[in-house]
């Protein structure tokens, strides 16, 4: 029966349940992807509950704090030609990461087209730009260590501020870092062609998988952390 | 690396030097036995520390251990009891052990991330037990480990008690993580031939659930570990409210120690049915196969280990009544509370229904399955005492707890590792253990576990407290409670000393135990059916198994056999199978 539907008529909304049912009823797999990548996705599943309840818990201490908190966007403002813009680090620092984002993409396209070289010059690239937000991070935390606040303690208001900034931007970062690193063993594979020996670009794509991830959690972080 | 979609192409060369055959070993059921005994191992020391403890309360004139000692010990049992041993041996013994073998697998998708996850695991046993040499001990702030108290002096181990403590944690989720990674892809994504997910033993559905709860839960605890760790060390104020200890000012402000209480319990109370779930799933396979019947209401009990999987990260604040949330909260958690007795106590009808008219043979394991049913019931239903909340207020932090959760998460489960290891050592070793060691040690465990955590809830609703090191000055605790406490302690010491006929029997019959045969139990699943016992590298020889029916053909009316192998072809439905044909065929 099924045969039928998936050649005879276009899917319909009964075709697609029918297609998950037959997918989660069936011998040996449940997805229809590689091994490597479910393991990928059900890894990101569970570091979503670990990023999750980091914001959970930065928004508890805010809560309870009785100290004021200080004004986000003059923290983090950046003063340019004698003018300040707020929050412009961090919007650079997200452009650079969602930029990162792109070039995966493309890394990942060009190694499913067999082109060595430019899905390696890709995933360098996006290496270089994670790097760099590592780098501005690093700038960020000198800024902030340089205005008096500490982990354990904040001259503008609540220390909760700078607990929550250093753990949570901390534990990004480390994501970042490991990331670049990532992507680079995987470059370094790709231009050894390793790849096109097994046959598949496959673990470019789980790079990418794992990247996307790191870059979306940014978009939380800077949405809850830095724009509340 | 490749990544190559069938089980099939998944054989490895056979290792050959000891060091990668026992030590360095990617082989599933190696790295089983090293999780199982290093668990055991861990284990053994969180029941020396329970008798410490038991001697203290029951014969306090002994001074055997001081106040300190008797909190270190009470927090390094109940972790070691819970995390190092339960979890560990469930998950990473028979899930590792299991897994492989029930679904028609050569080994875990990726058994090098596997063999890591022991090494991570070993070493965060190593680290807790470095606990013990520390300057200052152990923590001693309770297994819950509960803030500000935690890290404020004046509590055992307040320093580098508490850090070894949140590293050994931080290690093991690490462990516990790569582990579960492989426990759950490799149920989804690497069965043989026919083996559906509806086919597959309930053994497998509880580790599967609970591998995924595992992976869900853990990061609260990592959470609170990190924040806990911060706290500690950089003077962060996470957990720490303004606090005034020892008469000074601790330089914290403004933190919430209620926080602390969520993100455990948001992790305890998976926990809790983490533990449990596969100890569901083993006593099922436990069951039918020792009454020689199909488990009742097989796609019920996947439905509810599935629905308390779900369930169970709803319930968390139960913990919490009296710890000054928001009173709100405990009409939801109470209501959450009570409809998880709901699947759970489907589970323990159709358990019930499987032992009725059953052809019961009691060997040691079904022995161990039937005191494991008595035991959860009597403990589950003080759950429900406890999860209302008027009911709860006035036990609270009383002995009836300590009764309740002992019973359900405490022996229940443990009572389940026994019945499964007898069950399963003979395919782990190709020898029997020896019956009457076993009739013995599970008499005396049984009786002597109701001798011990019974009387516990008669303290409990006198209004003896929990956590105390000392009994004696209090006029509202009557003689016949010091009795009592007594007694219990007699009780468990021999309790105690008893384990020591399951280790003898375990390590003696490894060697010279009577050859078992590949099936002595004349069982259905995929395990009983390897070409070699115990399983060579490689589980399946040339090739791999092909599944033609559920785990539960015991019995079958009209077949002269009392059990019919998952590999034995269905006379209906001749092979080769294509997937469609596979399709809602599970419940025969």
């Amino acid at each position: 029966m099924a045969n039928h539907a998936s050649t005879e008529r276009p899917q319909t909304r009964e075709g697609a349940w029918q297609s998950l049912v037959d997918d989660w009823s069936s011998d040996r797999q449940a997805f229809k992807v590689s091994w490597g990548k479910a393991m990928m996705w059900i890894f990101l599943l569970s570091d979503t509950f670990v990023f999750s309840l980091l914001l959970i818990g930065y928004m508890a201490v805010r809560l309870t704090t009785p100290q004021p908190w200080p004004d986000t966007s003059e923290v983090f403002a950046l003063t340019v030609l004698g003018h300040e813009f707020p929050l412009l680090l961090i919007a650079i620092m997200t452009f650079i990461l969602i930029t990162s984002s792109g070039t995966m993409a493309m890394a990942v396209n060009f190694g499913y087209a067999r082109n060595r070289r430019m899905a390696a010059l890709f995933i360098l690239f996006t290496a270089i730009l994670g790097a760099s937000f590592v780098g501005l991070q690093a700038y960020e935390w000198t800024d902030l260590i340089q205005k008096g606040v500490r982990p354990w303690e904040n001259p503008m208001g609540a220390p909760q501020f700078g607990s929550a900034f250093f753990m949570i931007t901390g534990f990004h970062g480390l994501h970042v870092s490991i990331g670049v690193l990532y992507l680079l063993i995987v470059a370094r594979k790709v231009l050894r062609g390793d790849y096109d020996r097994s046959g598949s670009y496959e673990p470019v794509e789980i790079a990418g998988l794992y990247w996307h991830f790191v870059d979306l959690v940014w978009v939380f972080i800077f949405a809850f952390f830095y724009l509340l | 690396m490749a990544y190559v979609p069938s089980a099939d192409a998944h054989a490895h060369d056979e290792p050959q030097s000891f060091v990668t055959k026992y030590i360095w070993s990617q082989d599933h059921k190696v790295i089983a036995i090293q999780y199982s005994l290093t668990a055991i191992a861990v284990g053994v020391v969180a029941l020396v520390l329970s008798g410490l403890m038991r001697i203290q309360l029951g014969m306090p004139e002994t001074d055997l251990v001081d106040a300190s000692a008797y909190y270190q010990f009470m927090t390094l049992h109940g972790m070691i009891m819970v995390v190092y041993l339960l979890t560990a041996l469930f998950l990473g013994g028979f899930g590792n052990y299991l897994i492989p073998l029930m679904v028609g697998a050569r080994d875990m998708v990726f058994p090098y991330v596997n063999m890591l996850s022991y090494w991570f695991y070993l070493l965060s046993v190593l680290v807790l037990m470095a606990s013990f040499f520390v300057p200052g001990g152990p923590t001693g702030a309770g297994w819950t480990l509960y803030p500000p108290q935690a890290i404020t002096g004046g509590t055992p181990g307040a320093g580098w008690g508490i850090l070894t403590m949140l590293v050994s944690l931080a290690i093991f989720i690490v462990a516990a993580t790569m582990g579960g990674l492989n426990y759950v892809t490799t149920v989804l994504q690497a069965r043989t031939r026919g083996m559906t997910l509806m086919r597959m033993p309930l053994t497998v559905w509880g580790i599967f659930i609970a591998s995924i709860m595992a992976l869900l839960a853990f990061p609260a605890l990592l959470v609170a570990a990190i924040m806990m760790f911060l706290d500690a060390t950089l003077g962060t104020s996470f957990f720490m409210p303004a606090i005034i200890a020892m008469g000074r000012e601790m330089p914290h402000e403004g933190g919430s120690p209620l926080l602390f209480q969520h993100l455990f319990w948001f992790f305890g109370h998976p926990e809790v049915y983490i533990v449990a779930l596969p100890a569901f799933g083993l006593v099922s396979d436990l069951i039918s196969t020792h009454a020689r019947k199909n488990i009742f209401g097989y796609h019920m009990m996947v439905w509810a280990i599935v629905i308390i999987g779900v369930l169970s990260f709803f319930v968390w604040a139960h913990h919490m009544y009296v710890s000054g949330m928001n009173l709100a909260f405990g009409f939801f958690f109470a209501i959450s509370t009570l409809v998880i007795a709901v699947p759970t106590a489907i589970k323990v009808y159709n358990w019930i229904l499987t032992l009725w008219q059953a052809d019961i043979h009691l060997t040691v394991p079904m022995l161990f399955a039937m005191g494991f049913l008595v035991t959860f019931v009597v403990g589950g239903l003080t759950g429900l005492f406890l999860g209302n909340v008027v009911v709860d207020i006035p036990l609270a932090d009383t002995y009836f707890v300590v009764a309740h959760f002992h019973m359900v998460m405490g022996v229940a489960p443990i009572l389940v590792v026994f019945g499964a290891i007898y069950h399963w050592f003979p395919k782990v070793t190709g020898r029997m253990m020896n019956d009457t060691l076993g009739q013995l040690h599970f008499w005396i465990t049984f009786l002597g576990t109701y001798a011990i955590f019974f009387p516990m809830h008669y303290l409990g609703v006198m209004g003896m407290p929990r956590r105390y090191y000392a009994y004696e000055d209090y006029a509202f605790i009557p003689q016949s409670a010091h009795d009592l406490n007594t007694f219990i302690t007699y009780a468990a010491l021999a309790v105690g000393v008893a384990q020591a006929l399951f280790l003898y029997n375990m390590f003696w019959s490894a060697f010279y135990g009577r050859p078992s045969g590949g099936n002595p139990w004349r069982a259905t699943s995929l395990e009983w059916q390897t070409p070699d016992t115990p399983p060579k590298h490689g589980n399946w020889g040339e090739k791999l198994p092909e599944v033609h029916r559920w785990a539960y053909d015991y019995n079958v009316p009209g077949v002269e056999q009392d059990f019919i192998p998952q590999t034995e072809p269905r006379p209906d439905s001749g092979p080769p199978h294509d997937r469609q044909h596979h399709a809602g065929e599970g419940r025969s």
